[in-house]
């Protein structure tokens, strides 16, 4: 099924996130990563979801998260115009034979090496979930102690802008 | 001027025209039990905090009004879910208060405390946990405005007992500007353009009434159009009494439990115009062979409720009065030529609707020790001409009253039909009866579901709430047999009722007259009897368990 995002801004206060969360799986829909932080605007806070499904579902969803009394805006986003983003951290095991291999890999795929152990690299990296997916793949081989992944951010290219009180959505 | 949180719910109470409220005090909420004694407002105490609830829906369902029950914390307020729930499902717009215990003891599983904002948040429009007293009068105009506009619904607010007994300056709060909630009533020109345009090419078109049309006051509006263009109307469990069910293009209530000549319409027509339905599954059954020749218009407030269950050709979201009111003003029609192209397909649903033999639906067999549900609710629709509040529990007792009782006015056919909630009559019918005390109010009950509320009736003694109370008494849970009958091979279990008090008795412990009637030459005269008494009246009738729903 395909993937859709969404960029949702809610009221910043408690409860929310359990509202959305809750309706997600009490009417049947897949998450496939959701993300959530304040904005530009105290007040408010955006969620990125992703959903899994087809244009019934997102609808529905769509729908079903309009009616919530703490959802503000949605938009459905353009995956090809948009940027999205994830950041994963990933603690990967490394000797000094297979240390200098890892950080060749880091530096091929733009990473960030941000701690060292005697027998660990914990690696940041910022991309595309396909980007960080292929990362993971090839760190595989020596061995991943542990994974913490964000869910993925978006946002539209150019001029649009999603904001809470403002129906015009170009500046 | 300086309130406690508990002046300020009760002020802010009385500013949202709140004349009565039903509830059961407690710890958690006795701050505002002590001001509400001081208020003016009328306080009906139930016997379970469940009844508040069915009451307050009672009461909005009659009144047009919002319902508002009261509950202490814990079990006060999970007693009140089963309400909340049943109000969502049917769009009631009700605001329950729960005490809650102290803000700073919140999380540690204090005694009585639950999270009932959680708990309800799944089936309420939206719920409040206060947390900040300067919040308080806000929130409580907030929930009623949410609970009444758009597509109304319950709305909960959860009030810590430290925010009742704290002191603030109370500022009256002005109208909510909800940024997330605005509310759609004006439907769309053009889509109101392409409905008409439909009808004028349809040969067979058919208007299903929902509750969405009684909720906005859109019978009048219904009407018209039913009759300026000849068009037949169904309607669903919710809808009854959207059109008079004796009006002549009334077709009855569609769905599983509805009549044939309202399912056959839905089957043959070229055109269906939902008006404020969600098209549950009892109405449509399958979807994919539910009204399979038709175009469907679909007119709803809710934008989700369109296209969730049913594919939709036209949609139209808003108002269903304002929508009407705008397609009224629209039409262009030479009513001669509509009536010609009409007469085929009025014909054909008019056989239909006197396919059945009255006198077989309504037989009045003398040697039979039980008496015909049906010819008891046919018989109450004659004495009453339908100027009655019915309220029917769920069953048997519910598709008896909705097929043969003959409701004529809207609000006055009170029935839980989303949720499909046993014990929900005749706490209803108690706050019906307080909603609209010169109406003559009965709750249709039968012995399963009486027995799940049947504690209100200290409610209605208590409280002089005269209610009329006809009883059909199977001795068994009758729909779910006739379910182990058709379906599982007559293996019956679970079902029968043995050990149910005597009913007249019982009736007459809390001081209320009841008869027992068990033969079909005694039900005119008992049920004239018994609504011309003064004050609240039991009439037990004796209904062979064989019965069928249909």
């Amino acid at each position: 099924m395909a993937k859709h995002t969404l960029s949702v801004l809610v009221e910043n206060h408690a409860g929310v996130l359990s509202r959305v969360a809750g309706l997600f799986s009490r009417r049947g829909f897949n998450i496939d990563s959701l993300a959530v932080g304040v904005t530009e605007d105290p007040n408010v806070s955006r969620m990125t979801i992703v959903v899994d499904g087809d244009d019934y579902i997102v609808e529905q969803v769509t729908k079903q998260l309009n009616k919530l009394i703490d959802v503000i805006k949605i938009k459905q986003l353009d995956e090809s115009d948009s940027v999205s983003r994830e950041l994963a951290l990933i603690k990967v095991n490394a000797n000094p034979t297979t240390r200098s291999d890892i950080i060749n890999i880091v530096n091929i795929f733009r990473a960030n090496i941000v701690d060292v152990s005697k027998n660990t690299l914990t690696i940041e990296m910022t991309g595309s979930a396909d980007k960080i997916s292929a990362f993971e793949e090839m760190l595989k081989q020596f061995g991943i102690k542990e994974i913490v992944r964000t869910g993925m951010i978006a946002i539209e290219r150019g001029n649009r802008i999603i904001k809470a009180n403002n129906n015009n959505e170009d500046i | 001027m300086e309130m406690t949180g508990a002046q300020i719910i009760v002020e802010m109470l009385k500013d949202e025209g709140v004349t009565t409220i039903f509830g059961y005090p407690g710890a958690a909420n006795a701050p505002i039990y002590d001001v509400l004694s001081k208020s003016g407002i009328r306080h009906i105490l139930t016997r379970h905090e469940q009844g508040a609830a069915h009451a307050a829906s009672g009461y909005a369902r009659v009144t047009g009004k919002v319902g508002v029950c009261m509950a202490t914390s814990g079990p006060g307020a999970t007693n009140l879910i089963t309400g909340i729930a049943t109000a969502y499902m049917d769009s009631i717009p009700i605001v329950a208060i729960t005490g809650q215990v102290s803000t700073e003891m919140i999380g540690r599983d204090v005694f009585q405390e639950v999270d009932i904002t959680g708990a309800t948040e799944p089936f309420c429009k939206h719920n409040y946990l206060v947390k900040n007293i300067n919040k308080l009068a806000e929130i409580i105009r907030e929930a009623f405005y949410i609970a009444s506009t758009g597509r109304p619904g319950p709305v909960l607010i959860d009030i810590p007992i430290d925010i009742q007994t704290k002191t603030v300056e109370y500022i009256q709060p002005g109208k909510p500007e909800i940024r997330g909630y605005k509310p759609t009533y004006k439907g769309h020109s053009l889509q109101v353009k392409r409905i008409i345009e439909s009808i004028h090419q349809a040969k067979r078109p058919l208007i299903c009434a929902g509750g969405g049309v009684i909720t906005s006051g859109a019978s009048t509006e219904l009407i018209k159009i039913a009759e300026t263009l000849n068009i037949p109307v169904v309607t669903t469990l919710m809808g009854i009494g959207a059109i008079p069910a004796n009006h002549p293009l009334c077709l009855g209530m569609l769905g599983s439990h509805g009549v044939y000549a309202a399912n056959q319409a839905v089957t043959k027509s070229d055109l269906l115009i939902i008006m404020g339905a969600r098209a549950g599954d009892r109405a449509t059954g399958n979807t994919d062979k539910f009204a399979k020749h038709a175009k469907i218009v679909h007119i709803d407030i809710d934008p989700a409720e369109i296209g969730k269950n049913l594919g939709t050709d036209i949609p139209i979201v808003g108002d269903v009065k304002t929508i009407l009111k705008y397609l009224i003003e629209q039409m262009n029609i030479n009513k001669e030529e509509v009536d010609a192209v009409r007469q085929e397909w009025i014909d054909t649903v008019t056989q239909w609707k006197n396919r059945k033999n009255a006198e077989d639906l309504y037989n009045i067999s003398t040697d039979s020790p039980y008496v015909n549900p049906k010819y008891v609710l046919k018989v109450l629709s004659d004495i009453t001409n339908g100027n009655a509040i019915v309220t029917t529990e769920v069953g048997q007792n519910q598709i008896w009253a909705a097929n043969h009782y003959c409701t004529v006015h809207p609000r006055s056919f009170i029935s839980s039909g989303g949720l499909g909630t046993m014990g929900y009559g005749l706490p209803a019918a108690i706050g019906a009866k307080v909603g609209s005390p010169d109406s003559l109010v009965i709750a249709i009950v039968g012995d399963g579901s009486f027995q799940m509320s049947m504690q209100e009736l200290g409610t209605m003694k208590q409280w002089d709430i005269d209610l009329k109370i006809i009883l059909l008494n199977n001795k068994h849970l009758g729909m779910v047999r006739e379910v182990q009958k058709l379906r599982y091979g007559k293996n019956y279990f679970a079902v029968t009722l043995d050990g149910s008090p005597d009913f007249v008795k019982l009736a007459d412990a809390y001081g209320i007259p009841a008869k027992r009637i068990t033969c079909n030459t005694q039900v005119k005269e008992a049920l004239n009897a018994a609504l011309e008494h003064k004050g609240s009246y039991l009439l037990e009738f004796m209904i062979d368990p064989e019965e069928s729903t249909l």
